[in-house]
């Protein structure tokens, strides 16, 4: 039988994103971040928007499919698709499902995408205001448990004092993003540069762990990829980026209810990674870039542990922003500023800032890389993650 | 939180809807009793509510008063409100407990302790049935206090 597999079978051929805007700051309504953000794509990839036959999101999107394919005149649409679970932990997914509607045929030319205009709809950072709670939120919100912070915090706390990982090793992830926005004019937190002093001045969000800069912002905006077959992009104007691997799920009854996984203090990504390295047939020491979600620090380090990046044991002392810098850090990092500094839009302008490391075109370019890691929301369920690779990796 | 009708967390928070599934439960607390889900096939207990045992896949979970005892396994102290009714009301401490004599289940409930009070990882704590008779309807929550205490 033939190896199942979408390695090297697709890539990304465009991508696109709007302004980012802090939350509430979006002229635009959500849709029509939506639109701008796919058209930008298309164009980027010189691809006729109508030619577009796929939309693949995560995170209960509100911009549906088959409103985009009305709204762009789009000829035919041949495949639609929603991963389950909140926030950015469908990131990889999404294109990861892209990916596989290209490479069995079902379509040829899909979108991934996600719009988010926080400032519109309700904000992730506000708790429920509804006079009672059903289900999961009954055992918790009563007791002030209500918000994304609060509901991961508890991951976080049983890590790192378990393993004796100091606040010190998350700051660094914060001073990373925060270091990398400073040259990145895309970023929402360009020119608000961010120091150990002003870090740690900080107020609490959530101890023992969650100082405010361990938190993402919220922000309006949106970001595109386009996925086409292998073969195709070899015709299109930018150098393609290949798909090596996609994953996503859960470990073992990673979403038992009322804070029952057996395996608790986790990101979820322990059996995804495995998968993820399977597909790739690589390791994490052949990544050059890495980009990981931050929905909180704690939860990169959890990603970034169960991927095989980072020891436990040596935490600490690898955990120092020097090693994080796109220049010259043995892992470079969050290379747009990432969620915290670059804009929070659930892990899509990761994928964007993926290509453009891989297409020599970014920023704060990382110096020839062929591998790009991008490790999706974590401590959430189902989560995902996505390798990326130019010509040579394959 | 010496004040035994000192609750741990202001009025105005969201009062949890009881449901067909967890109904038992809550009805349970009402009594100062603390009531889980047990399969009847298996002899597992099981937590949060659902309506198959994940073991064994009987439909037929019965509910079992468990002690109300355990360990914390984790912990977090929020500070900032995420609901007006916490606006001035934080820090509080929100514990994760373990109940080892009942399949390692765990459960979410707040810490009776001050806001700058270590909170340590293994302590052995027990329940505290906080009522709020007040309600419509009344419901009666889970908190936790160190075993022993005052």
């Amino acid at each position: 039988m033939a190896e199942r597999t979408l390695r090297g079978k697709v890539a990304i051929a465009g991508i696109g994103e709007t302004t980012y805007y802090k939350h509430g700051q979006s002229p635009d309504a959500e849709f029509k971040l939506a639109l701008r953000a796919v058209l930008a794509a298309c164009a980027d990839a010189g691809i006729d928007p109508r030619e577009v036959d796929g939309f693949a999101s995560y995170g209960n999107d509100r911009s549906e499919a088959t409103r985009l394919a009305a709204a762009l005149g789009i000829r035919e649409l041949r495949f639609s698709n929603m991963h389950w679970g909140g926030g950015g932990g469908g990131v990889a997914a999404a294109v990861g499902n892209a990916a596989a509607a290209v490479h069995s045929g079902m379509a040829d030319c899909v979108i991934a995408f996600r719009s988010l205009a926080q400032g519109q709809f309700a904000r992730y950072g506000k708790g429920s205001q509804a006079a009672t709670v059903t289900g999961d939120d009954a055992f918790a919100v009563p007791y002030g448990l209500m918000s994304p912070a609060q509901r991961f915090a508890m991951k976080i706390t049983r890590f790192m004092t378990d393993h004796g990982i100091r606040h010190e090793a998350l700051r660094s992830i914060a001073l990373a993003s925060y270091h990398h926005a400073q040259t990145n004019p895309r970023a929402v937190m360009h020119g608000r540069p961010l120091d150990e002093s002003k870090y740690d001045a900080a107020r609490w969000i959530v101890e023992p762990f969650h100082r405010l800069f361990d938190c993402c912002q919220e922000n309006d905006g949106a970001g595109a990829v386009l996925v086409v077959p292998a073969e195709r992009a070899k015709d299109l104007p930018h150098k393609p980026v290949y798909l090596l691997a996609a994953a996503q799920g859960g470990h073992h009854r990673s979403a038992a209810p009322a804070h029952n996984a057996p395996d608790y203090a986790s990101a979820h990504f322990k059996t995804v990674a495995k998968n993820l390295w399977a597909m790739a047939k690589m390791g994490p020491s052949d990544v050059d870039v890495v980009q990981a979600y931050e929905n909180f620090t704690g939860g990169v380090l959890l990603s970034l542990v169960e991927h095989g990046f980072v020891e436990p044991k040596t935490a600490n002392e690898f955990l120092v922003l020097d090693n994080l810098k796109f220049d010259a850090g043995r892992m470079p990092l969050n290379t747009s500023g990432g969620n915290l500094a670059e804009c929070y839009m659930h892990g899509l302008e990761m994928v964007n800032e993926a290509v453009r490391q891989l297409r020599g075109t970014a920023c704060n370019q990382v110096r020839d890389p062929n591998v790009v890691a991008v490790l999706g929301g974590p401590m959430v369920t189902p989560v995902s993650s996505l390798i990326l690779g130019t010509e040579a990796s394959l | 939180m010496n004040d035994k009708n000192a609750r741990a967390l202001p009025a105005g928070l969201p009062a949890p809807g009881v449901e067909p599934l967890s109904a038992p439960y809550w009805a349970g607390t009402r009594a100062g009793k603390l009531v889980v889900q047990r399969c009847t096939a298996c002899g597992r207990h099981q937590w949060g509510p659902e309506w198959i045992c994940h073991r064994c896949h009987a439909f037929d979970l019965g509910w079992a008063e468990v002690a109300p005892r355990g360990r914390i396994w984790s912990w977090e102290r929020p500070h900032h409100p995420v609901h007006p009714a916490l606006t001035g009301h934080t820090p509080y401490t929100i514990v994760l407990v373990e109940l080892a004599h009942a399949d390692g289940i765990r459960m979410v409930g707040n810490l009776l302790c001050g806001p700058t009070d270590p909170v340590t990882i293994g302590a052995e704590v027990e329940a505290v049935f906080e009522p709020h008779d007040e309600a419509t309807p009344p419901y009666t929550l889970v908190q936790w206090r160190l075993a022993g205490g005052a």
